[in-house]
């Protein structure tokens, strides 16, 4: 692997746009996290964002159209792990995302930005990135030494 | 594929759920029809025991506030039970816990139901 003196490795997943893929998402992001060093507990969080990163692609930017593709792809080496994930949909502006108010929810019976809060709580970084007719990607990281 | 299933147990007219597996959004429709099953037979009082969910994200969550305030409307509740420390962390970053009871045991979960309506008889 050309990165491979950094120790910085890689591993990459590509996926359907299917909420039937969330969960081979998860253990693909399980597995590595592990491997790392991070607690159960902290793989736990990682995968539940990864999770919502996804869900979000699925529903926001390709719109529930199963066919889309979904890159995962994580960069890691004992000091720190980045997911990378990448879409082709809608372009998404997260800044357009309120935080989550309850209150409003149960009036609404619907929610909506819990996702995006819970990746902001749960990773150390969340960033998105859109090149309008190119791809969207949003990147999540988590340090192994602020872990715990 | 996550799997995911619910059960369904008469515990002297509440209605207790039983959540197993993965609650993702793939699998939140499940839930979805087993909360609008028994709206749909009238029946409002649910306790959901949590003891077999190994999994929730916010998909699975949003259904909870789908449903809460048409049982509320109607004189029942959701009160929820048995979660494990991973999952009670979820419901509490987002704040549930204002929103919902939530009981260590299913049975002191279902008990509330019947002290609810001695004090309102």
């Amino acid at each position: 692997m050309k990165t491979e003196h950094k120790k910085l490795r890689e591993k990459e997943l590509v996926v359907k746009s299917n909420t039937t893929n969330l969960s081979t998402v998860r253990d693909f992001v399980y597995a590595t996290a592990l491997e790392i060093g991070f607690t159960t507990e902290i793989v736990d969080n990682i995968i539940l964002a990864v999770d919502e990163a996804c869900t979000n692609i699925i529903k926001h930017a390709y719109k529930s159209f199963p066919e889309g593709e979904i890159t995962v792809k994580l960069k890691y080496n004992n000091k720190k792990l980045t997911i990378v994930i990448i879409d082709h949909g809608v372009p998404f502006n997260p800044e357009t995302i309120p935080d989550p108010d309850l209150q409003k929810y149960y009036r609404q019976h619907r929610v909506g930005g819990l996702g995006m809060y819970l990746m902001k709580s749960l990773m150390d970084e969340v960033k998105y990135v859109s090149v309008p007719g190119k791809y969207n990607q949003v990147l999540l990281s988590k340090n192994l030494n602020t872990a715990h | 594929m996550a799997e995911f299933s619910t059960s369904i147990k008469d515990a002297g007219g509440v209605n207790v759920v039983y959540l197993k597996g993965y609650l993702d959004a793939h699998t939140a429709p499940v839930l979805e029809n087993t909360f609008s099953n028994l709206i749909e037979k009238s029946k409002y009082s649910i306790v959901v025991n949590f003891k077999d969910l190994s999994y929730i994200s916010s998909a699975g969550l949003g259904v909870f506030m789908a449903f809460i305030e048409k049982i509320r409307d109607n004189s029942g509740d959701i009160k929820l039970s048995s979660m494990s420390d991973k999952v009670f962390n979820i419901f509490d970053l987002l704040g549930f816990p204002l929103l919902y009871e939530i009981y260590k045991s299913e049975e002191e979960a279902v008990n509330k139901f019947s002290e609810t309506k001695k004090l309102e008889n």
